[in-house]
């Protein structure tokens, strides 16, 4: 009962409510120097805390996210308007007998196709990316060192550039497909595989060398020591990445667009830039709330699935590390 | 050769293996990547059908003609039907205010978030990723519902309909396009940014401070010259998607008054006859832009070393 309250270097062991019943008669804390101290410590410096960034972080938050839950909460408005609230209904998600997503032909196509492109891009763009990044650190040559140059060339290069070019090849080529599903998966391919390759990348500078090597003095072939050393510690970065290029393929919007054929392989973001500007429903805010429900269940999904796969490597696996990648 | 891949592969630190594991997609990046490029430059400098309006690619650079690029430059100024000027300079103008608006917005926040956020640091990252699970068309999308002449924007303004505000905000507004670009791509920046300022080490400017500088001085000659990569990083990631950008235009402006050369492009695209001019304005469009796209590619490359 006699210990007064100590206040480390990084803190308040207590804080100034519990030090006030800790310390008896006369011990100066408490104070509201001790109590300053304590609060601007915390805050990793000397100064007072920062009221003006905290203010102007929770404006920016609120600016960036609250437009999008507006047009969220609209999407289930009883009514036409998209800025007039009428009451809540689900007419424009299944109620509507012709306007609604589930009735709308053109809407539900949109969304099925959007799913569709997702899921068959990540399956081509994640193992190809994958066998390059492991490819790469196998082979030093000129010509991988080009390609990876080229891989992270696609990553920045304006994406009207890669699609105009793929669509005049499409068009002024003989190449054995057109524009439609495989056009657009191809060019989705050459737009996302960076995302494997750069994650799977320096997650095998993290790894390092030795397992491998251990399983190669074992007696493991290269091919062994891949499967079964090396991919299972690559399974975060792998799924990652997959959950990554899903998620931007099914908002992606010029090169779909650029290298779609018909009505029946639009996409909900081409539903969006085609309509939004002509008087549309709710019903377009209906479709694009279940392609950002799509986005949020993908990365849930891969958030979970991360945290599993590296548990026990360190002592928290945030949002924060997942959100980083 | 068998002999020669046996001894490179054997010897060296390469392998066949790895070969095979990077072959399929180099050869995808050669079919899909190297191969639209050139097609893309073929046509630039390329003719146009003159009846059937189709492009006649020049394949060979010894048949290459400068018929598209001419045209472009002599619509560059002056005269009524000239358009790339203008539009040049409205898109570095756009680019320019929406650079110095995403950085004036994301370094407070990322500064706030890296050092003083605390506890809240974990919810606080996660709702600043969120805009990238966002589609950029849904994005787009809540804007146009809250600008719209009965939206929430004029409605706020007008106090509920007391005021007699009406502000047309999407009828060709420069303003409502660069509050778009900014909005579109302020995420990109506020990343890098945390990233940068997150790693600098709370004794670094411990240091500063017991060395006697101020609050202003640890700031400016601690923070900001150690956080520049950063501001590098983010300046490059927002300027690139936003010159090519031209659906952020059309969807909160729609008017030729506010076209970007992104829009140019996609108009070129989009008439039969102007594939050349297409091919012109997308060349021009990467020559423009090569600087910041190698100063990427060169950071990018330096940071992903080869594991020894």
């Amino acid at each position: 009962m006699s210990t007064p309250v100590t206040t480390s270097a990084r803190g308040p062991v207590r804080g100034p409510a519990g030090s006030a019943e800790g310390s008896p008669a006369g011990t100066p804390v408490g104070t509201l120097t001790s109590y300053r101290a304590a609060w601007t410590n915390r805050g990793r410096g000397p100064w007072r805390p920062p009221y003006v960034l905290a203010a102007i972080t929770v404006i920016y938050l609120l600016w960036s996210l609250l437009p999008v839950l507006i047009a969220v909460l609209f999407s289930f408005n009883s009514g036409r308007s998209r800025s007039v609230w009428q009451g809540f209904s689900m007419r424009w998600y299944t109620g509507d007998p012709n306007l609604s997503v589930l009735h709308d032909a053109g809407l539900r196509t949109a969304l099925g196709h959007t799913l569709l492109l997702g899921v068959l891009t990540t399956l081509v763009a994640v193992p190809l990316g994958v066998a390059f990044a492991l490819g790469l650190d196998r082979w030093h040559g000129r010509l991988p060192t080009t390609a990876n140059v080229a891989v992270v060339l696609s990553f920045v290069i304006p994406e009207i550039v890669l699609a105009a070019g793929l669509l005049f090849m499409i068009t002024q080529l003989q190449v054995p497909f057109q524009l439609g599903t495989t056009a657009q998966v191809v060019g989705l391919v050459t737009f996302q595989i960076s995302y494997p390759v750069v994650i799977v990348r320096a997650r095998l500078l993290t790894i390092g060398k030795h397992y491998e090597e251990a399983a190669r003095d074992l007696g493991a072939s290269p091919l062994q020591a891949l499967r079964r050393v090396l991919l299972p510690m690559l399974k975060p970065a792998v799924f990652a990445s997959a959950v990554l290029v899903f998620a931007d393929v099914i908002d992606n919007f010029v090169l779909v667009r650029y290298l779609s054929a018909s009505s029946q392989t639009e996409t909900t973001s081409m539903k969006i830039y085609n309509t939004a500007r002509a008087a549309p429903t709710p019903a377009l805010n209906a479709l694009a709330s279940l392609m950002l429900l799509a986005s949020l269940a993908a990365v849930l999904i891969g958030w979970l699935a991360y945290r599993r796969f590296t548990r026990g490597e360190k002592e928290t696996t945030g949002i924060a590390d997942f959100a980083q990648l | 050769m068998k002999k020669w891949l046996r001894s490179r592969f054997r010897s060296g630190r390469s392998d066949l293996f790895g070969v095979l594991l990077s072959l399929p997609a180099i050869v995808w990046l050669a079919i899909f990547f190297v191969v639209p490029g050139y097609v893309l430059l073929a046509i630039a400098f390329g003719t146009v059908d003159p009846i059937f309006r189709a492009p006649l690619p020049a394949w060979s650079p010894l048949d290459w003609t400068f018929g598209s690029f001419s045209f472009v430059f002599t619509h560059l100024w002056g005269g009524t039907d000239a358009f790339f000027g203008p539009a040049v300079l409205r898109t570095v103008g756009f680019v320019a205010a929406a650079m110095v608006l995403c950085l004036l917005i994301a370094f407070p926040v990322a500064y706030f978030v890296a050092r003083h956020a605390g506890r809240w640091r974990g919810l606080v990252l996660a709702l600043l990723v969120a805009p990238f699970w966002i589609s950029y068309m849904m994005r787009m999308l809540a804007w146009v519902n809250l600008l719209q002449t009965d939206g929430l924007a004029n409605r706020a303004l007008s106090l509920g309909g007391l005021l007699p505000v009406q502000v047309d905000w999407l009828a060709g507004r420069s303003s409502t396009v660069i509050l778009g670009l900014v909005y579109g791509y302020v995420p990109y920046m506020v990343l890098p940014l945390y990233a940068a300022l997150d790693r600098i080490s709370p004794s670094m400017i411990e240091a500063a401070r017991d060395l006697g500088a101020g609050r202003t001085e640890v700031f400016r000659r601690v923070i900001l010259p150690m956080s520049l990569p950063g501001v590098a990083a983010g300046l490059i990631l927002v300027t690139l998607p936003m010159t090519g950008d031209y659906f952020t235009n059309d969807l909160l402006s729609g008017s030729p008054r506010t076209s970007m050369v992104g829009n140019l492009i996609n108009e070129a695209i989009s008439t039969p006859g102007q594939a050349g001019q297409a091919g012109a304005l997308v060349s021009l469009l990467i020559l423009g832009l090569l600087v910041p796209m190698l100063l990427y590619v060169r950071s990018t490359l330096r940071g992903q070393d080869v594991r020894s």
